[in-house]
């Protein structure tokens, strides 16, 4: 198992490097964790469109409902289809065999992947799925190359192909490189609206990774400003100690 | 009054309590010109106690289970009430008691603080880092992220490149085949009781050194050889409430600091707590760039500047032997230092040159074990690792050659 290991380890090192050097262009999510409007929006999609396939098995619904200001009836009417109770955690029944079965890796579960991969990671890769008739699905992606995932948010989106450029590298060889994407077919929003979806969804996947967040700077500004108040008074008691020593 | 007075009689009579208030407290005399690196000490005591408080309250509800670690550091920060201050309180502890200990090592490195008669002093001190290493790498493999399990897999490893006993040495630490269940049991094992034991006794041992031989002081200056008609030293102001009251200023700076870290910043961008951590660990899964939490990287980086086999010796082995010493030659520091006088104030221009030349290396191989390797980067960790050796190996040569200034009697500002 060592062995295999290591030998895992020594065959993915010219990909670390390559992984290391290049590294795409992502789009800024400029994402807003007060916009409640537009974090209930995105839990609409993440249950409509990721919860399929993706858990969210550490964030609960009450919780989400809480935080988000949902009511828990709102919450069983609109987001809860399976007869979980409200103080479930975001489970799905697709075990991971099944999923490892069906795509080639299992879908990772969703609540802290906002962590993992940064939201404007996560922003770039769910708009830039492209036509790719090699994959199983169809499609490839920008940031995520030959992932096992379709375009689920497709009818939303619509069909990108991918444009190619060719580049000569040091040793006078010919390669595509991927340039850009473009819109072949309209889906039911446009490219603006598209984007405000995807910035929804992924501002309540940056929520779901840290649901106390608010709650933590709000905090800390009051740790700060009694530290500063304290600051001044163990200052004076420290020169009033030390006044006779010279 | 009257009757706490009696009892406080009557507890001396029994124990030493004024007694030893006095010794350490009241009647241990400091010299009175401690500067901003003299507040690190009583910090890394601060952060050691915050440690110990927050883990007792972790472990109420962390499961060392490789099936539920994960799940159950997610539940401390989602379900537990103020669990996710508590968790990020122990995760900024653990790189603020190493930023600490760095700077109060460095304060030792300036002011010749473990040249005689306090070399037991240092060592003692040498020895409660090497423990605080211990804990903080079993510490890491308890939330069973990606990074935990593969930063442990990486370490473990290494003892595998010693000939003939490593691959069962290696074997003996996991207690498995792989990094698994069982690794993980005894890692938390060690984590929460066999290391901090030994980390508190050797504080006190410590504590107990500093107050036997008297604390140095920036001029380097042994402030007992002038003392009034009373026995007292002239220079010297008792600890409290001079310096109690003074270090709870240095407190609470600091805790403005700490603050800053734990509610806006907990990642450290992504240097106290890694990202790919966020990840439960999968053994088949390797994440695409390994690299230690930054209080280790400078010794990582040494690691990886071995790249040339001798004979029968690996580079990897060669490269365990490097890091191991790296952190050895530090105990004998006290025995490498020919300077006639311990404070930088007083040395000469090779000795300080040595001195910030050790620092730009130490902090040019701890960026550069985060880093991915390349030839450069190599290189550079090479030009590192000796300057950092040259530090200690010449120092009897440059401390002894180099110019000094004449110390006063008497301790300056």
């Amino acid at each position: 198992m060592k062995k295999y290991l290591l030998s895992v380890l020594l065959l993915v090192s010219p990909v670390i490097a390559l992984a290391n050097s290049g590294g795409v262009h992502l789009d800024r999510a400029n994402i807003d964790p007060t916009n409640k409007e537009s974090l209930q929006r995105g839990a609409r999609t993440f249950v409509n469109y990721c919860m399929g396939c993706h858990s969210a098995k550490y964030e609960r619904y009450n919780r989400l409902g809480r935080d988000l200001g949902i009511s828990d009836d709102d919450i069983i009417q609109n987001l809860m289809f399976t007869g979980e109770k409200i103080g479930d955690q975001m489970d799905i029944s697709m075990t991971r065999a099944m999923g490892k079965k069906w795509f080639g890796a299992a879908p990772p579960d969703l609540t802290l992947v906002a962590r993992v991969r940064g939201i404007d990671w996560l922003y770039t890769y769910l708009r830039t799925f492209y036509l790719d008739d090699s994959r199983p699905f169809g499609v490839n992606n920008k940031v995520f190359n030959n992932v096992g995932m379709p375009n689920v948010l497709w009818q939303l989106q619509g069909t990108q192909k991918a444009v190619y450029e060719t580049v000569v590298d040091d040793e006078g060889h010919e390669h595509q490189m991927l340039e850009g994407l473009e819109l072949e077919e309209a889906g039911s929003q446009t490219p603006a609206e598209f984007d405000r979806t995807v910035r929804d969804l992924v501002n309540f996947l940056a929520y779901m990774g840290e649901p106390i967040k608010q709650q933590r700077q709000s905090l800390g500004i009051k740790v700060m400003l009694f530290l500063l108040v304290f600051f001044i008074f163990a200052y004076l008691l420290k020169k009033e100690y030390w006044k006779d020593v010279h | 009054m009257g009757m706490l007075v009696n009892f406080r009689d009557w507890i001396d009579a029994r124990f030493p309590l004024t007694k030893m208030w006095e010794e350490h407290l009241s009647k241990y005399y400091a010299p009175k010109n401690f500067n901003f690196w003299y507040f690190f000490g009583s910090l890394a005591l601060l952060v050691l106690v915050l440690q110990i408080i927050t883990g007792i309250f972790l472990t109420m509800n962390y499961k060392p289970d490789a099936t539920q670690a994960f799940a159950s550091v997610e539940y401390i920060m989602r379900d537990v009430d103020w669990g996710w201050l508590i968790r990020y309180m122990h995760s900024t502890g653990a790189s603020a008691f190493f930023i600490v200990v760095y700077l109060h090592m460095f304060r030792g490195l300036l002011y010749g603080s473990y040249k005689g008669p306090r070399e037991l002093l240092w060592i003692f001190g040498m020895m409660i880092y090497l423990a605080l290493m211990a804990e903080a790498f079993f510490g890491y493999l308890l939330p069973w992220g990606q990074m935990s399990y593969w930063g442990a897999q990486v370490i473990i490893s290494l003892f595998g490149a010693i000939p003939v006993i490593g691959d069962d040495l290696s074997l003996w630490i996991r207690g498995d085949f792989v990094i698994s269940d069982v690794t993980l049991n005894r890692f938390f094992a060690l984590h929460v009781i066999a290391v901090p034991f030994v980390l508190a006794i050797l504080v006190v041992v410590h504590i107990l050194a500093l107050h036997e031989v008297g604390s140095n002081n920036p001029d380097g200056i042994e402030i007992k050889k002038n003392k009034d008609e009373n026995g007292i030293p002239k220079d010297g102001i008792p600890f409290h409430p001079y310096y109690s009251v003074k270090d709870i200023v240095g407190v609470v700076v600091f805790l403005m600091f700490f603050s800053f870290v734990m509610f806006f910043v907990p990642e450290g961008g992504g240097y106290f707590l890694e990202s790919p951590n966020f990840e439960p660990a999968d053994p088949l899964k390797t994440p695409e760039h390994i690299a230690p939490v930054w209080y280790f990287t400078p010794y990582y980086a040494m690691l990886r500047a071995v790249t040339i086999d001798i004979g029968p010796l690996s580079a990897k082995f060669l490269g365990v032997i490097v890091m191991g010493s790296a952190v050895v030659i530090l105990f004998f520091l006290p025995w490498l230092d020919r300077s006639p006088v311990k404070s930088i104030r007083y040395r000469g221009p090779i000795c300080k040159t040595m001195l910030a030349l050790f620092v730009v290396a130490f902090i040019t191989l701890g960026w550069l074990g985060t880093q991915p390797p390349t030839d450069t980067k190599t290189m550079m960790a090479q030009i590192g690792t000796a300057v950092y050796f040259a530090f200690f190996l010449l120092m009897p040569i440059y401390t002894r050659i180099d110019s000094t200034r004449p110390v006063p009697d008497r301790v300056t500002g």
